[in-house]
């Protein structure tokens, strides 16, 4: 990894700060290096979430390296900014960021889904430095989400409450609580991001479950709607700035990303859900990876 | 000992209404409590925290799986939430929520199990819940506390709430008689011992103590002295308890408003089978569903009379002087 560590508590891009040209190729090309380390763990352990880790890169990058008050070296500070990830399957992705962003060493991601590890299947609280809930079974996020914008308005803290939902899971009909609970309470300290890569286990999400106009429904929930797309770095951070202006509504995000995004042949191809690549196609993968982030070198 | 429990037992009181006035009584003392409702507040009485604290009350609708999961959320940023439903919602509906995010995940949410057994028992076998100890007894991390009279909701409450951990407690929504005197001092995990007795123990919980204590009254009229021990924490087990009883008097009888696989009569007899195997009769409902009634037909129509329990007790005690025979038996084969 290029890139120097962050500094415990600071961000790499502090909150707030302008958008340059330099900090949007910086964190597009950290996304894509996340996207070769998750890649190279997901080979190396043979098993793992390839697809759905690629499609949220960018987002779980600006969230963790601009948008988030955190501190890495006290996961449990009260007043932190929450982060839900419920497509929990993807968390490949996360441990990857989380190590980087320094909650963990980055060598401890050669233990993903091995007999002893912290980093487990799917996220689990308390073992995992900087993970809050348990995700897995889809369909949590939303809901839980509301919990703590809920609990941070109660207890007069300004944390914000973020989660990280696929489109596969908007088939679950607790998502649908969740949204009914967010707009309820007028939680505006409640941001969803949907990654909608179009893709879910076993085809497209238009063949398995049509949820389009995804946005209408969200906008008929009373939730604000913003749309982009999911993987330009821009975009990202200018949403995650229009999300923090928004008053009484939850906001949600609908991050039009692509599934596998970044490897010619995982691209929009279900059998990327779960799949784990060959020698070859490994190569062929860290390949494309490796030139991905180079196009976004200074 | 015996100065416990009430004798004759005392008016029967509102099950419900006491854990509605105990709510606010911990809103009042801890305010780091708040209680979430799936819209049945004005069953379970969980109205009465709303009245007084409107700010820590949220009624989520009817989606038992949200109210579960926003009370995880708010356990995260450190509340102490009191979920309340209906008992076999917790179990069914909600099931993965408390399994994935309370024993799994370790939220430190407790759980309010309303109109629990057969307590709603005019609505019918759809709301009944003969189920529920099974199923979430089964979660690691699980606890689960039965009260069983009025006085056992005000003391173990606020246990349930300074608990670390999950716990799942288990409320009738029926007026149901004072057992306990003020000398009643429960503690989650500790079993008590009520009434002594040499010939046979009952391990009852929840409504059904105070049948199984008029069930031992019957008995010794016969001449069958048997123990009665109230068995509030079904998980964890009070397993040294059971133990010294089946070694003491060499006969179990549980005794509760759920079928006889896998609440307290299932937990009694895993025990059991590891550390002391003895005679043992489960009283509760059989494997089958209940039907609309009165509460106290119900109980009797589906196996929980007080006469059904002295039955019990009759056999158990027929298969102790039987077994007896039979290890004597054996043992004389050994010797020979």
């Amino acid at each position: 990894m290029s890139g120097n560590a962050d500094d415990s508590t600071g961000r790499l891009y502090p909150y707030g700060v302008r958008h340059t040209e330099a900090m949007i190729a910086d964190l597009s090309r950290r996304a894509f290096e996340f996207r070769a380390q998750v890649l190279r763990v997901v080979y190396e352990r043979k098993t793992g979430h390839l697809g759905g880790a690629f499609s949220i890169a960018e987002i779980l990058t600006a969230l963790y390296f601009h948008q988030l008050r955190l501190d890495p070296g006290n996961p449990g500070w009260n007043d932190r900014d929450r982060l839900v990830f419920s497509k929990g399957h993807a968390c490949a992705m996360l441990y990857t960021v989380l190590a980087h962003r320094g909650y963990f060493p980055v060598d401890e991601l050669g233990t993903f889904r091995a007999l002893n590890s912290r980093l487990q299947g799917h996220p689990e609280p308390r073992n995992t430095p900087g993970v809050d809930v348990a995700a897995g079974p889809l369909g949590h996020g939303v809901a839980i989400g509301a919990g703590m914008a809920l609990a941070a308005r109660l207890a007069g803290s300004r944390l914000k409450v973020y989660v990280i939902l696929g489109d596969g899971e908007l088939n679950s009909g607790v998502i649908w609580e969740g949204m009914l609970l967010g707009a309820k309470y007028g939680l505006d300290n409640l941001k969803v991001i949907v990654d909608y890569n179009g893709v879910q286990q076993t085809g497209t999400t238009h063949h398995v479950m049509p949820t389009e106009p995804i946005a209408d429904k969200w906008a008929s929930f009373n939730w604000h709607v913003l749309e982009i797309h999911g993987h330009n770095m821009s975009a990202i951070l200018d949403a995650l700035d229009s999300a923090d202006e928004i008053h009484g509504r939850p906001v949600v995000i609908i991050a039009r990303t692509t599934k596998g995004k970044g490897v010619s042949f995982m691209e929009n191809a279900p059998q990327w859900h779960g799949g784990v690549p060959n020698q070859e196609q490994f190569e062929k993968a860290l390949a494309e990876l490796e030139e991905g982030a180079e196009q976004w070198q200074a | 000992m015996a100065s416990m429990i009430r004798n004759p037992l005392g008016q029967p009181i509102l099950m419900r209404k006491v854990y509605g006035e105990a709510l606010v009584e911990m809103g009042q003392a801890r305010n780091d409590v708040v209680v979430l409702s799936a819209d049945v507040s004005n069953s379970d009485f969980s109205y009465m925290f709303e009245q007084s604290f409107p700010d820590r009350f949220f009624n989520v609708g009817i989606s038992e799986p949200a109210l579960v999961d926003a009370a995880v959320g708010m356990a995260n940023s450190g509340f102490i939430p009191i979920a309340n439903t209906f008992a076999f919602l917790f179990a069914t509906r909600a099931l993965e929520m408390v399994r994935t995010h309370l024993c799994y995940g370790k939220a430190n949410v407790k759980l309010a199990g309303a109109y629990a057994g057969l307590s709603d028992s005019f609505d019918g076998p759809t709301h009944h819940s003969i189920t529920d100890l099974a199923i979430l007894r089964s979660l690691p991390g699980m606890t689960i506390v039965v009260p069983a009279d009025p006085l056992a909701v005000v003391r173990l409450l606020p246990q349930v709430v300074a608990w670390d951990g999950p716990v799942f407690f288990r409320l009738c929504r029926n007026e149901v008689p004072q057992i306990f005197t003020d000398d009643y001092q429960p503690q989650i995990g500790k079993g008590v011992a009520l009434i002594d007795g040499v010939n046979a123990t009952i391990i009852a919980c929840g409504v059904l103590v105070a049948r199984s204590l008029q069930a031992a009254d019957a008995l010794r009229q016969e001449g069958i002295q048997a123990r009665v021990v109230e068995m509030h924490t079904i998980k964890p087990l009070d397993a040294d308890l059971v133990v010294s009883c089946a070694r003491e008097t060499g006969a179990i009888v549980t005794v509760e408003e759920h079928t006889i696989i896998g609440g307290l009569g299932g937990a009694v007899a895993e025990c059991l089978a590891g550390s002391c195997p003895t005679p043992l009769e489960r009283v509760g409902i059989a494997d089958t569903f209940t039907e609309s009634g009165p509460y106290s037909d119900l109980l009797d129509k589906y196996g929980m009379s007080v006469g059904a329990i002295a039955d019990a007790v009759r056999r158990v005690l027929k298969r102790k002087s039987s077994t007896k025979v039979c290890n004597a038996h054996l043992e004389e084969i050994h010797n020979a």
